[in-house]
């Protein structure tokens, strides 16, 4: 199933998610008005794991969502194909909350300038805060993570998969070189 | 799934189970026009299913309204008079932020005798991108998907096809049916089936979906189906024509009346309205026949009290309301998934940037 070089197991997930979920508390002093929201699709059970650790360290239930960001994507007009939606369902009233998003992979930014483009939409969250496992860095945009689980220096031609027990039968992360990449728009990074 | 996950799932929502295998997912949309729903694969339905499934989802926010068309040309061209089927595309277009133009044949250039071809040409001139065209002449959205560059739906061509409002019947049925298919399930469209391009695009989606179509009317409005049938029912397709409401409405599980044009009359294939609405109009007492859980559907405009009797209209049984709400669903779908082929070409897609979540 997994063909590239493993950079985090499955035990190292665990422990990154169980992390994650005491700095999102400690940040918070609380779990009041915590609300944790995760990116489809990987982003959805990895929001579910941390708000199963934080009932089981603090006894305290948080609400999870699902976002798809599909509507807002910038890209649309460049893919080939439309991408197939999966899904929104977020918690009743996000208006005065703290939502922390959750995502796998933080690459380019994209995807949570696009994510918090829909959360506005839905409301008028108190704080809006940035939750991912991997942190692989180029960063287009303007956008930092509040909470990393891992930092992965990589290269543009590389790429990082996450695997999740709910998605994809197990737990792991794995970096791959991509054969025959094109050249990204605008990227002056020198190749290797 | 570990305990541990489902503990997280009861807090106060439940995440949808939306993941699936990626090799269980559906293939893309590969059609640039909607024309009929006769080239659509039972994967294709789905997809729109699915989409429109979204669309809803959209439909429920506080504002809904989503970016994914933005800076789009919707082009509204309708050649005949309508209200819910262009309101429905004008809606749509607008809650996926399109801009949106209207043209109405009556108050264009039409009436001082420019042709489909040089009006599809100035409409494309003047930045349409996706064009929406009802025409009274059979074929005549086919004509605008030869001139026009961007994409072209069929709001509705004479006799022949209305897929969208065949797609959101379908919609509809699997989400009011028990078990969301309509596969064996007993389906009857009752009325002037003849003129109805609401009634042949039917035919098409809900026979390819498994359905066990029963078409009833007068035999005046019936004719040449039974040839139809016949063919059908040799392609392996379930497709049933009577003029008894008896037979096709017993233990039926959806009835859709159609509307009787009061035009009919004067052709003389039918006496008269009083004399339909007593010998095939849907009345409470007719649709006792039917299955209890019945849905009752109209494509609209209704003729109450001719094709279909106000209180069943209005009654427990009816999904009309749920067509129109679901009509711009699949609208919004169908819009969505069209701009995705439209747009092929508009500029190199590097593949790094085409996933968001690399």
């Amino acid at each position: 199933m997994m063909s590239g070089r493993r950079i985090m197991t499955a035990d190292e997930i665990r422990r990154a998610t169980i992390r994650l979920s005491h700095e999102i508390v400690e940040k918070q002093a609380g779990t009041d008005g915590l609300l944790l929201i995760g990116i489809q699709r990987r982003g959805v059970p990895l929001a579910r794991r941390i708000a199963a650790a934080i009932l089981e360290n603090e006894g305290a239930r948080v609400p999870v969502g699902a976002l798809d960001i599909t509507f807002y994507r910038d890209d649309l007009s460049l893919v080939a194909q439309q991408p197939v939606v999966k899904g929104t369902e977020l918690p009743s009233g996000i208006d005065g909350r703290t939502v922390v998003l959750v995502d796998d992979v933080l690459y380019t930014g994209r995807t949570i300038r696009a994510a918090m483009d829909a959360l506005v939409d839905f409301g008028r969250p108190q704080a809006i805060r940035l939750a991912v496992l991997v942190d692989r860095g180029h960063r287009e945009l303007p956008i930092r993570a509040d909470h990393v689980g891992k930092n992965v220096p990589t290269s543009r031609e590389e790429l990082v998969r996450v695997h999740l027990e709910e998605t994809d039968g197990e737990d792991g992360v794995e970096i791959e070189r991509i054969v025959d990449v094109p050249e990204p728009v605008g990227a002056g990074e020198p190749v290797g | 799934m570990s305990a541990v996950i489902d503990d997280a799932a009861t807090t106060d929502v439940v995440v949808p189970s939306v993941d699936v295998a990626p090799e269980s997912q559906p293939v893309g949309w590969r059609h640039r026009h909607l024309l009929d729903v006769d080239g659509l694969t039972a994967i294709d339905l789905d997809l729109v299913m699915r989409t429109a499934d979204a669309m809803r989802e959209v439909l429920a926010r506080p504002i809904a309204k989503v970016p994914a068309l933005r800076g789009r040309n919707v082009t509204i061209l309708f050649y005949e008079a309508s209200t819910r089927t262009r309101v429905s595309f004008e809606v749509a277009a607008k809650n996926l932020s399109a801009d949106v133009v209207n043209i109405a044949a009556a108050t264009s250039s039409v009436t001082k005798g420019e042709s489909l071809i040089d009006t599809i040409r100035t409409v494309e001139a003047l930045g349409a991108q996706m064009l929406v065209i009802r025409h009274s002449v059979s074929g005549a959205p086919y004509l605008a998907a030869e001139v026009f560059s961007g994409s072209v739906l069929n709001g509705g061509d004479g006799w022949h096809a209305h897929p969208t409002q065949a797609l959101l019947d379908l919609y509809t049925m699997r989400s009011r049916l028990d078990g969301g298919s309509v596969a064996g399930r007993k389906i009857v469209i009752l009325g002037d089936v003849l003129h109805s391009r609401v009634a042949r695009s039917n035919i098409w989606s809900l026979t390819a979906a498994g359905a066990d179509l029963w078409l009833c009317g007068p035999p005046t409005l019936l004719r040449g189906f039974e040839a139809w049938a016949g063919r059908g029912a040799a392609a392996g397709r379930r497709f049933h024509v009577t003029s008894s409401v008896e037979d096709a409405l017993r233990d039926a599980d959806v009835v859709m009346a159609l509307r009787i044009q009061r035009e009919r009359m004067a052709s003389g294939l039918l006496p008269s309205l009083r004399e339909y609405a007593a010998r095939y109009g849907l009345t409470a007492a007719r649709l006792a026949l039917a299955k209890p859980a019945a849905l009752v559907m109209h494509p609209g405009p209704m003729n109450e009290g001719v094709e279909i009797a106000a209180e069943v209209a209005a009654g427990p049984q009816s999904v009309i309301t749920d067509q129109v709400t679901n009509g711009v669903a699949i609208r919004m779908a169908l819009l969505y998934l069209l701009a995705g082929v439209a747009s092929t070409g508009s500029g190199a897609s590097p593949a790094a940037n085409a996933s968001p979540a690399a």
